[in-house]
């Protein structure tokens, strides 16, 4: 018996050393196995023909007109209203998430209450809703013969509505594993060397909170900006005043100007684009603290 | 662990509820009412219209689909990402999180500039009897991208926690690697599996954006269920929307209600 794994050392099987070089210590498979090679050949394939090359092609299609059309879609006084008004209201929804979303956490994990676990699942009803749908319940509420007596309908305060609902669950589902693992005696410690609740909740709990926060606003700006099914029926999408870029991109590919729509649409990829790389660093920073 | 002043517990408290209950909870509830405000007379009128019951089967059908396609991928590429390394791999892992915050309109037009007829893809697919857009396999596609990261999502850490220790048993005692994948591997990762799955059909059922630019709308065709809750809204058919809002909600709020009882059990096993 070659293999070095003490767990098998009993064992007198007559099979041949697994791998060369790989110590319990590493423990893993690591390199790639013939196998596997084929397994990512056709996983790279399929991503490539369904993510990558479509979105390749949207910013070849977008930039293939030149930087100065390139730059007259995206400043289009239409264009530029709609890039203004969505940007703005997610910026708000994101501020409003980080507050409401780290209540709604905290209120999950450390409060005990008849109902608890219906408002856990409420919190997702949001991201599992159809968009459409979420716009249509939103509508039936705050729109016309709302039983509150408000109609918000075809107004800015309806797209603050909508992207409030469908950002909802970000912060909230970020947040709440974190303050589950957050360790007690830390608090404890701070409390017993004589710091109040809120100097605890300030200089202990909030910043180990910081990094799962951050990546929730990230997550929220992101679907923020994206949103279009639930804005359908609420906003109108009127011109100028609660049209949001998604329905601008729309609009120019039912009008067959797809290098408009794709010049708009590259904008937004790169804002995607960049909430992933922010996400990524975080991750990264956090598992280093971790280990 | 700190105890914050009871009056500040109960206020956060009630503000959480109150918050949740008027931007989620009463509004979701008004479905169910204003579908039955007339009794049975909307649910009987909307599920005996063909276009309804044509858009629903087409949904039936793109999110079989795209379910099973992401349930196959989407195991794959974790196994991948977690078990081997490889170059390119920390940009796979950050870009299958990609069409999470990709604008679904976004997802329809990058569909349709590749594989539309007159795109040299699109053209070759049709050339050989493959209509892609304003058809099917598009809103397959479609369905697939949005939904793509949830099950690597749920089964990627699970992979990362339950380690390869009993994997490499396995394989120094003889077994090959499907032996491996389905008696070692499989059962450790079911119930991420399943909470992936579950999260991606209820995507799946609820796509509209991307699938509205890629399916052309047509009734009867490639109109899916979301679809008509749009046209039959604007048209004034309100029973008919809140129907079939009410039976996808139903499914959505089935889907996350069966996550939320599977998951706890995860952590007695």
């Amino acid at each position: 018996m070659t293999t070095t794994d003490p767990g098998l050392s009993g064992i007198d099987l007559d099979v041949p050393p697994v791998k060369p070089s790989r110590g319990r210590a590493v423990g893993t498979q690591r390199s790639l196995t013939p196998g596997a090679t084929l397994g990512l050949g056709i996983a790279v394939v399929w991503f490539s023909l369904l993510v990558l090359i479509p979105l390749a092609v949207v910013i070849g299609t977008g930039v293939a007109g030149g930087p100065d059309r390139f730059w007259a879609a995206l400043t289009n006084s239409q264009t530029l209203s709609a890039i203004g008004l969505t940007v703005g209201v997610s910026l708000v929804a994101t501020a409003i998430n980080v507050v409401v979303g780290t209540i709604i956490a905290w209120v999950l994990v450390r409060d005990r209450f008849w109902g608890k676990s219906i408002l856990n699942v409420t919190i997702d009803i949001p991201f599992a809703l159809p968009t459409i749908v979420a716009g249509l319940v939103l509508l039936s509420l705050y729109g016309r013969g709302s039983p509150l007596g408000l109609d918000v309908a075809n107004t800015r305060w309806a797209v603050g509505l909508a992207i409030a609902f469908v950002t909802l669950p970000f912060v909230v589902r970020t947040v709440q594993p974190v303050l589950e693992e957050l360790e007690a005696d830390v608090e404890e410690a701070a409390s017993s060397l004589g710091a109040s609740s809120l100097t605890t909740f300030r200089r202990v709990i909030l910043p180990s909170l910081f990094p799962a926060i951050t990546a929730g606003a990230a997550l929220s700006f992101a679907r923020g900006i994206s949103e279009y099914g639930s804005l359908v029926l609420l906003s109108g999408n009127l011109p100028n005043r609660t049209e949001v870029v998604s329905v601008r991109v729309l609009t120019h590919i039912e009008n067959g100007d797809l290098a408009s729509a794709s010049a708009i649409a590259t904008g937004m990829l790169v804002i995607a684009l960049s909430v992933i790389v922010v996400l990524d660093v975080i991750q990264r920073r956090v598992a280093r603290r971790d280990s | 662990m700190i105890r914050e002043p009871v009056l500040v517990r109960w206020g956060l408290r009630a503000f959480a509820i109150a918050y949740v209950v008027m931007l989620v909870l009463w509004p979701v509830g008004l479905v169910v009412t204003h579908t039955f405000a007339d009794g049975f007379g909307n649910v009987i009128q909307a599920l005996s219209d063909p276009v309804v019951i044509a858009a629903l089967a087409l949904t039936a059908q793109v999110t079989v689909w795209s379910v099973m396609l992401n349930l196959f991928f989407g195991v794959g590429i974790s196994l991948l990402l977690v078990r081997y390394d490889f170059w390119g791999k920390r940009a796979l892992s950050a870009l299958v999180d990609l069409p999470l915050s990709v604008s679904p309109v976004v997802v329809g037009l990058a569909l349709m500039l590749v594989y539309n007829r007159n795109a040299p893809v699109g053209g070759f697919l049709y050339s050989i009897g493959y209509q892609i857009i304003f058809s099917t396999p598009g809103m397959i596609l479609a369905t697939v991208f949005v939904a793509l990261p949830l099950v690597v999502r749920e089964v990627v850490p699970v992979l990362t926690e339950i380690g390869d220790e009993q994997e490499q048993a396995g394989r120094s005692l003889g077994a090959n690697g499907w032996q491996v994948f389905s008696r070692i591997t499989l059962p450790g990762i079911k119930w991420a599996v399943v909470y992936g799955v579950v999260l991606a059909l209820a995507r799946s059922l609820g796509e509209f954006g991307a699938v509205k630019v890629v399916s052309g709308n047509i009734a009867l065709r490639t109109q899916t269920a979301t679809l008509v809750v749009e046209e039959t809204y604007q048209n004034f058919e309100q029973g008919t929307a809140y129907t079939v809002a009410l039976i996808l909600t139903f499914a959505a709020v089935l889907c996350i209600t069966v996550v939320s009882i599977l998951r706890p059990k995860e952590k007695q096993t």
